[in-house]
């Protein structure tokens, strides 16, 4: 019998050692950010900076959807609260260092734990419906709870974070205390995803009632991978707010939800580097032309989302309904 | 002997059809019993009862002992309860190696370490693995897709994956359907050589392969028990021969081809 | 109690004629979902579509004849619309839920940025038609007469859906389709023309709630997503493809959002989460929904 020639997922390998080559790119790629504002111009600092933070969201979606097979629509939800806590503490609490951004991931982490269990109980379609529907009831919490959140208007006016009593405000330096909190994320990331719970999550992808024959409550494997990525995007939504210091409940909104599956999928969904390239590109197009759209960038992503799917044949997260030979029962 | 598995009373209805009526099973350890009968007999369903996929209606099951009505699936495996598939249900994106070491690191590493673990031989997973693929006779298919390899080739993984779960009780369902004569007698030496600590039940409808490797049959017929038995006084009784062809001759039975469900199965492809 | 529920009367009321606006809304949303297998996540930008086109034909105070005729070509833009969408879905029928979730989304942000450009980002408020746009005292306290009609119409409506689909030859095969829809094709019926059909009828309905709603809510940007993710609760909370799963599920979201906006403004979205978690931990396939269809696990 010959192999089946849509076997949507590719061969990938469990991480073995990473070849040189790869190696050699992610020190290149570390380095170049680092020195990134030693040679960029202020304007372009921030954009690198901007798509650091929606990167480190992105992958942590990348591991969700690519790697688990839980295809999340309400993943911003968990990046708005890490943002909305990040600010509220710098506001209420204190802006030092690494405390603001502590407290967006344990939210981020938090708000997954008590969302997620419903969510990863539910299989196909009806997971979709209730990350949509999460996603969006948190929104309207942002978008109601003024005492907290300043409702429609946002948190504003988030103090700049401070380092032993100086406050950064110097984009480059900005920059670095980003590419630090995001270096931290995405090793948690991969450290996830290379590690044998990571092979179990990559295995509930592929055959979920095989993995439960075999012993694995996959259940609370779902669980705890949806509240690891929470808790990434929480922290990257920290680092939102230590950026724009300005919080709105469009940054847990579904359009943010949206960007970041897109970059998902562009990334080539099972990949966190991918999903990171795939952010950088959706803020570059974003931040580019989205001005001149006029406040009508909804409708080009629509498009986009309608040509990515058709043009796709294979799905856009090599996610198939339970077929192929070993799909198991759906 | 003492009893690895037993079964009081099971039932299981679908609507007005008893699937499983009132079975009592019971499964000495060490042996290799086999659950044969025609097509309907409720085989099936009575192995996803012990399993723990369906729930029964009524009655009990119970394994070394314990009382596993009521425990899931996992819980069931992690007791040592394991099981191959009738349809080959593997994970497509992994190697075989790595479909393999998913049920070992479950069964034998351990807890399931959410940090990378180191690899290289040293590690007792990957020697467990080897030695589970050579025993399978998979041992130079290790680093290839489960989806490249042959359905023979696959059901041995599918075997290999059972072994994996370090079963007391291993359960077949049809391990041979769809094999060829040579991968029939490939399985045949593997479940012959398997460790006496491994008490197996299997389904088949290949009653050569029945006779060749049951030392035990349970004969199924319309949700019930018809008769258990040693293989020689199954092959002789006329209840059986009645139940599997509504025929009395015995030759009809043992040199018509295998019922039609025992045809090579092959898994549905988009 | 008795001066609790005076106190409350009027939003009890409300919730009863959201919820009816609801049930209209998230019958074409279950079926389609209960019997394709579709998520139609476009199914918001049709009931504003719907909106939008009451208040363009009806104006702000509409009367019977505008108000007929906004009807009638909501009706007849929601079934287009339909069988727009099941042609546009039918290439996915074999890939993942989330490729086909992402092209409904793709086709609703379309739609409502057109529907923005077209009408404008201000809040296009019409009122009831002659006769309804008054008061009546209920109990003590005027209550806007449109409202009790929005109830009055979506329990018709129910009972008309139920008769349909358990007492008529087409409720059968939707019936049929729900259970089983291999079988269904197995018999000789067309599931294309099902599904086209079905995707029809369910838009004409959202079309229709939205000519229904907008005295309600009044035409804006952003009510797409709003009453999408209501639906999607309800459906949810129902269960699958159950006429009776998305009457229940409506009114008890109908009082949530009222009830809840009115005596907890800020925590409404927590009560409205709640119980949808309740319902779920609970009974993981919904209320009337079937344990094999949704998300239990085995």
């Amino acid at each position: 019998m010959s192999a089946p020639a849509d076997i949507a997922a590719p061969a990938e390998g469990e991480p073995r050692k990473p070849p040189p080559v790869r190696v050699l790119v992610s020190v290149l790629a570390a380095v170049l950010l680092a020195a990134a504002p030693l040679f960029l111009a202020p304007y372009a600092i921030s954009t690198l900076t901007r798509m650091l933070v929606f990167g480190l969201l992105a992958a942590s979606l990348a591991l969700l959807v690519g790697v688990s097979g839980l295809p999340s629509l309400g993943h911003a939800a968990y990046f708005g609260a890490g943002a909305y806590a990040a600010g509220w503490f710098a506001q209420n609490v204190s802006a030092q260092a690494p405390l603001s951004l502590l407290v967006a991931a344990f939210t981020g982490g938090f708000v997954a734990a008590a969302t997620g269990w419903i969510a990863v109980r539910a299989r196909g379609v009806f997971f979709l419906m209730l990350t949509l529907a999460i996603g969006e009831i948190v929104h309207q919490v942002a978008d109601s709870w003024e005492s907290v959140t300043g409702g429609s208007n946002g948190l504003y006016g988030i103090p700049a974070t401070e380092v032993g009593g100086a406050a950064i405000t110097n984009v480059g330096v900005l920059h670095w205390y980003v590419l630090a909190a995001f270096g931290g994320g995405f090793a948690v990331l991969w450290a996830v995803k290379a590690s044998p719970f990571g092979a179990a999550l990559r295995g509930i992808h592929d055959n979920e009632p095989r993995m439960r024959s075999i012993g694995y409550p996959t259940s609370l494997y779902k669980y705890a991978v949806f509240v690891v990525a929470g808790t990434v995007a929480g922290l990257a939504g920290g680092l939102l707010a230590a950026q724009q210091r300005l919080v709105t409940p469009a940054d847990l909104g579904f359009t943010t939800a949206a960007l970041a599956l897109l970059a998902v999928i562009i990334g080539g969904a099972r990949s966190l580097w991918g999903a990171c390239l795939g952010a950088a590109l959706v803020i570059f197009v974003r931040d580019s032309i989205g001005p001149s759209l006029d406040g009508h960038g909804p409708l080009l992503l629509g498009v986009v989302f309608i040509l990515v799917v058709y043009l796709m044949p294979n799905g856009v997260a090599g996610i198939r309904i339970g077929r192929g030979k070993g799909g198991g029962k759906p | 002997m003492n009893p690895l598995l037993s079964c009081r009373d099971l039932s299981r209805s679908f609507g007005a059809l008893k699937a499983v009526d009132a079975v009592d099973l019971t499964v000495h350890a060490g042996t290799r019993h086999a659950l044969i009968g025609p097509n309907g007999a409720g085989k099936s369903t009575l192995l996803k009862l012990l399993t723990g996929l369906l729930r029964p209606d009524s009655g009990t099951v119970h394994l070394g002992g314990q009382d596993i009505t009521r425990l899931s699936e996992v819980k069931r495996s992690r007791l040592g309860l394991s099981q191959t598939m009738q349809q080959v249900s593997l994970f497509p994106s992994m190697t075989v190696a790595e479909n393999v070491a998913l049920a070992v690191r479950r069964h034998r590493g351990g807890t399931i370490s959410a940090l990378p673990a180191r690899r290289g031989p040293r590690r007792h997973v990957d020697r467990q693995v080897d030695r589970l693929l050579t025993d399978a006779g998979l041992r130079n298919r290790d680093t290839l897709p489960v989806s490249a390899l042959s359905h023979g080739e696959a059901k041995q993984v599918e075997l290999a994956l059972a072994l994996a779960c370090e079963p007391r009780l291993l359960l077949l369902d049809e391990p041979g359907a769809g094999m060829s004569p040579a991968e029939s007698a490939r399985l045949t030496e593997l479940v012959l050589h398997l460790p006496a600590e491994i008490t197996v039940l299997f389904i088949e409808h290949d009653l050569d392969l029945v006779f060749a490797l049951a030392t035990e049959v349970t004969v199924l017929h319309l949700g019930k028990v018809l008769l258990t038995g040693a293989p020689g006084d199954i092959r002789d009784d006329p209840r059986v021969q009645e139940a599997y062809l509504g025929t009395s001759r015995r030759a009809d039975l043992f040199t018509t081809p295998p019922p039609t469900s025992g045809e090579p199965r092959v898994p549905t492809r988009p | 109690m008795g001066s609790w529920f005076e106190a409350n009367l009027v939003s009890v009321l409300n919730g009863g004629a959201i919820g009816c606006l609801l049930f209209i809304l998230a019958i074409g949303l279950s079926l389609v979902f209960g019997m394709m297998n579709v998520l139609n996540l476009a199914h918001g930008a049709v009931f504003l579509a719907g909106a939008f086109i009451g208040w363009r034909i009806g104006g702000e105070s509409p009367t019977w004849g505008t108000f007929a005729l906004a009807v009638g070509a909501a009706t007849l833009l929601g079934l287009l619309a339909g069988a727009v969408l099941s042609a546009m879905t039918e290439p996915l029928r074999n890939r993942s839920h989330l490729d086909q979730a992402l092209l409904t989304l793709g086709i609703a942000l379309v739609a409502a940025e057109l529907l923005s450009m077209t009408f404008g980002n201000d809040v296009r408020a019409t009122n009831a038609p002659p006769g309804l746009d008054g008061t009546v005292p209920v109990l003590g306290t005027d209550y806007p007469v449109y409202r009790l009609f929005l109830i009055a119409a979506g329990l018709l409506l129910a009972v008309t859906a139920w008769l349909v689909v358990s007492r008529t030859a087409a409720g059968a095969v939707i019936r049929a389709t729900v259970a089983d829809r291999e079988m269904v094709s197995a018999i000789g019926i067309d599931d294309r023309k099902v599904k086209l059909a079905v995707f029809a009828v369910g838009s004409a309905l959202a079309a229709v709630a939205g000519v229904l709603g907008g005295p309600v809510y009044g035409a804006r940007p952003g009510l797409d997503s709003t009453v999408l993710i209501l639906a999607l609760v309800v459906v949810v909370i129902g269960g699958l493809g159950s006429v009776k799963g998305a009457l229940i599920g409506a009114l008890v979201i109908g009082q949530i959002e009222s009830l809840g906006r009115a005596l907890f403004a800020e925590a409404a979205s927590f009560i409205l989460f709640g119980a949808l978690a309740v319902v779920l931990v609970l009974r993981p396939q919904g209320l009337f929904g079937r344990a094999d269809m949704a998300g239990a696990p085995r």
